[in-house]
């Protein structure tokens, strides 16, 4: 397995995809019939994988570690779907999708995928609303659109700031519908703890029911991985509490080489910490710098002001606000990507500006846009004269239509009124691009095991544009694996049933037994939690949106550090044969920490700024992200050879024929 | 009944941080924690299901237990926690309930028979009145968390049901399977061991996205017209 195979068909990029489906292997409805297939996770990938594998006739086992497949965190994204259906008649294509993705993700993704992205990007919408799901509409019934990030066309979908519940819930009925025809047995409440591998071959899990803390042998011909993100390596990010990268590291460690781990999205506006108890992060919609402003006070004396509450932000003129987004790039000012929007809040932060009391906060200031659409619609409703209290009634009415939900969860949270007072925001961590690697059948580097959605790593490259990830989760899910599994499975149609009691799933239950055994028996004096802090903390420090070399070796050495102490002396109460949410944590974290070191690794190895990844060795005089496309236009995929600081590195070269590569400049 | 006392909380602590708090704490006494369910701890995954001071996810309105915050309490204050009370959802451990009973009545018919397919007609083809749209999008707002369940006297579900079947009969494509998917989810729910409807409300004042009670009102038409 030492080299990449990637699998890319030949001819022009348009017709790669038709091509491919053309001449893969297909399995027969009958023989789909004898073939069982696991997938691990429920969320836009994993249940959109399960509900079509079903419908194409094959038994479907899906596990999900929630109560229900509708809680998956898919549930939580808000801004909406892309797809290139040009209702808007505003010039918008496949290859301008296409473009508009390799472009945002800064050159780093591969060309092929992304192309077959955007391709199937429109029959998603077709059979989302075909599924019901209640997308917007304008006044004469049809789909409406809207922008965001990075793009020049209106082609995103969406349903208010719930987009990502409603696509989910679409695939989760598409699931139900089968669930209740037999033809997928849903393991609620159960977690993938290993890949079981037998003949080279990806044939099973074992999976722990979370409710009576049984082990369980799950056999079938095929495994897909569609787990999800591995943001929580931080902590604290905008994911769910439970997700975790357990179930593609598991993969990992039995073969599957790991891509782009350090490729992490940090989103600009979040709700920032509060305190230590933090247990998350909340984000407000991208979209709220339509209308925002970013600033920070220009003098330290009024930040010390502010932080001791001596004066508060609306008592600082215009002269004494730093719109630092608006000074340093004039041409995109408050919209530039969410990479360099990031970079530039935290260093305002940490020059000493931040404006709160843990100094790692921003202002998000809706006061001129109050202001200026409360003077537009005192024309509109000719009112001569207005004063500037009538201005800014009106202007908040303006506001609230526009993002009336959002201000509602942030007062909710904060206590703070934002139509009165400018928001706080700081960066959080919101989604990994990297993951396991696959080739262009979405199989990983085990046989058998394929990975989809936010699981592998991906069609994004190095940085995500807005509403690209629910498209790239339902793609895989619907109109892409569901191809591309039928030529691996189309040679085991005289296979029959794996049998789930032979030494190979014997062996892997008992290795998992042993683990979960010697967590509960350390009997340490550390919570869990305890050591997540800890990883987080220096992940967030020195893997986060700023890395050099310094840190990022001082980073690895306290992560091994903290593995040490973890299996020395971490506590998880109650035994492994029950309900046991400590245990489950404790399993979690565990794979983070190895993770983190092999994050940390990947990060140091790219000496070179792209996307969210700003390398401070790598950077242009004025201090603008410097990518390097001599040296680094590959794929880094790492295979586990036993521990993550051993781990071997092999490289993807990235080949452009459709698109140049180019800077990306925001001045 | 087991009582803790918690200090040091923060009025900026949502209600399940300062549940965190008293874990972590139980857990350097060498104790067990107790179980609850939660996830995204941002009102959407409908994980979340404390019943507290006698209201599914406390005193505040339009939100879940992890959006409550701690200044809706006073310092001192005793606060009783309890599991979601219904029969229908057993009790798994502590603060956690079986929600199974939802994804079956799902199960039964909240769906639209489409198989996936590449060349299913354009979305545009089939215009759908504004109006229908939002009130099918209120209505596919409900996260199934059980708080209308757990807030009635009745343990009814008709305000989940309701909600589902609402939104497919509010759209084009809902009308072919129409009435069979009312039969099949109202039996399913009665097979469940859900109580009925009195027309009290409670569910929809304690609903943390604001399902509207004139849900179980279409369903009851939907209910009727199929059943003659």
């Amino acid at each position: 397995m030492s080299t990449l195979d990637s699998k890319i068909p030949e001819g022009p990029i348009k017709d790669k995809w038709t091509n491919h489906k053309n001449n893969i292997n297909v399995v027969n409805p009958a023989n789909k019939r004898l073939i069982d297939v696991i997938v691990v996770g429920s969320g836009l990938a994993g249940g959109a994988a399960s509900a079509s594998l079903a419908e194409l006739g094959y038994n479907v086992k899906c596990f999900c570690f929630q109560d229900s497949p509708r809680r998956a965190h898919s549930i939580a994204a808000q801004g909406g779907i892309n797809a290139a259906k040009n209702y808007q008649n505003d010039g918008d294509s496949t290859y301008r999708l296409f473009y508009d993705t390799v472009k945002g993700g800064d050159y780093r993704a591969r060309e092929a995928n992304v192309y077959r992205l955007a391709e199937v990007s429109a029959n998603i919408i077709d059979q989302c609303v075909a599924q019901g799901v209640p997308f917007a509409r304008e006044y004469g019934g049809l789909l409406d659109n809207r922008s965001f990030g990075g793009v020049l066309v209106s082609r995103t979908f969406y349903a208010k700031g719930q987009t990502g519940q409603q696509l989910l819930l679409g695939a989760y009925s598409a699931m139900s519908r089968q669930i209740n025809k037999g033809k997928i047995k849903m393991y609620n409440r159960h977690e993938m703890l290993d890949l079981v591998i037998v003949d080279g071959k990806a044939r099973g899990i074992i999976a722990r029911n979370l409710v009576t803390g049984e082990l369980e042998r799950h056999s079938a011909h095929a495994v897909v991985l569609a787990s999800g993100g591995y943001g929580n390596v931080f902590y604290l990010s905008t994911n769910a509490m439970g997700s975790n990268v357990t179930a593609a590291w598991r993969a990992h460690r039995k073969g599957a080489f790991f891509a782009n781990p350090c490729y992490t999205q940090i989103h600009p506006t979040c709700i920032p910490r509060s305190g230590d108890y933090q247990s998350k992060l909340t984000l407000m919609s991208e979209s709220l710098r339509n209308d925002g402003r970013i600033w920070v006070p220009k003098n330290k004396e009024d930040v010390e002001a502010i932080r001791s509450g001596k004066k508060k932000p609306t008592d600082l003129s215009e002269e004494e606000r730093d719109y630092y987004l608006e000074r340093r790039y004039p041409a995109f000012g408050n919209l530039v990507p969410r990479d360099v929007a990031s970079r530039a809040a935290k260093e305002r932060c940490d020059a000493g500006y931040g404006v709160n009391k843990t100094g790692e906060a921003v202002y998000l200031d809706f006061g001129s846009a109050i202001m200026r659409y409360g003077r537009e619609k005192a024309n509109v409703l000719h009112i001569k004269n207005p004063s500037d209290a009538q201005i800014k009634e009106l202007g908040e009415g303006v506001i609230e239509a526009k993002y009336g939900n959002l201000f509602q969860m942030y007062e909710k949270i904060t206590d703070d009124n934002p139509y009165k007072t400018p928001m706080m925001i700081y960066p959080a961590v919101h989604y990994t691009m990297g993951g396991l690697w696959v080739d262009y059948n979405l199989m990983t580097t085990v046989p058998g095991c394929f990975a989809a959605g936010e699981a592998n790593f991906s069609d994004h490259g190095a940085n995500r544009l807005g509403a690209s990830a629910l498209m790239q989760g339902l793609a895989d899910g619907y109109f892409v694996l569901p191809y591309t599994i039928g030529d691996f499975l189309a040679n085991d149609i005289r296979t029959g049933a794996i049998p789930n009691d032979s030494a190979e799933f014997l062996e892997a239950e008992k290795e998992t037994k042993a683990r979960l055994e010697s967590l509960v028996n350390n009997k340490g004096t550390k919570s869990v939690d305890h050591f997540h802090k800890r990883l987080g903390k220096v992940m967030w420090d020195k893997v986060g949106m700023a890395r050099n070399e310094q840190g990022l070796k001082e980073a690895i050495a306290e992560i091994q550090q903290i593995r040490e102490e973890f299996y020395k002396d971490v506590f998880v109460p109650g035994s492994s044969n029950e309900f046991n949410t400590e245990l489950e944590k404790a399993t979690r974290v565990a794979d983070f920490i190895e993770l983190g070191e092999l994050f940390a690794k990947d990060a140091l190895e790219r000496n070179e700024s792209c996307g969210g990844h700003f390398r401070e060795e790598s950077q242009t005089p004025e201090g603008e992200a410097l990518r390097n496309d001599k040296d680094f236009a590959y794929t880094s995929a790492w295979e586990w050879t036993g521990n993550p600081s051993q781990a071997n590195l092999h490289k993807e070269p990235l080949t452009f024929h459709d698109i140049e590569l180019k800077q990306r400049s925001y001045k | 009944m087991e009582t803790y006392q918690v200090s040091e909380i923060s009025e900026h602590m949502s209600f399940l941080e300062m549940m965190d708090v008293l874990n972590e704490r139980l857990i350097t006494e060498g104790k067990e924690p107790v179980a609850f369910d939660h996830d995204c701890r941002e009102g959407i995954c409908g994980s979340c299901s404390m019943y507290i001071n006698g209201e599914p996810h406390g005193p505040d309105r339009g939100v879940t237990t992890c959006q409550l915050h701690m200044r809706k309490f006073k310092d001192g204050d005793t606060i009783h926690i309890e599991p979601w009370r219904a029969s229908a959802f057993p009790v798994i451990k502590d603060l956690v309930v079986d929600r199974s009973a939802f994804d079956r009545i799902i199960q039964s018919g909240g769906y639209v028979s489409v198989n996936t397919s590449g060349n299913s007609q354009d979305a545009n083809a089939i215009p759908i009145p504004k109006e229908n749209a939002d009130l099918a999008f209120d209505a596919a707002t409900c996260i199934g968390c059980g708080a209308c369940v757990a807030a009635c006297k009745n343990s009814s579900a008709m305000l989940f049901v309701s909600a589902k079947v609402s939104q497919l009969a509010l759209l084009p494509q809902g009308q072919i399977e129409r009435k069979e998917r009312v039969l099949n989810m109202v039996d399913q729910m009665d097979t469940e061991g859900f109580g009925n409807c009195s027309n009290t409300g409670a569910c929809e004042i304690e609903c943390p996205k604001g399902i509207s009670l004139d849900n179980i009102a279409r369903m009851n038409r939907e209910f009727l017209s199929a059943k003659v």
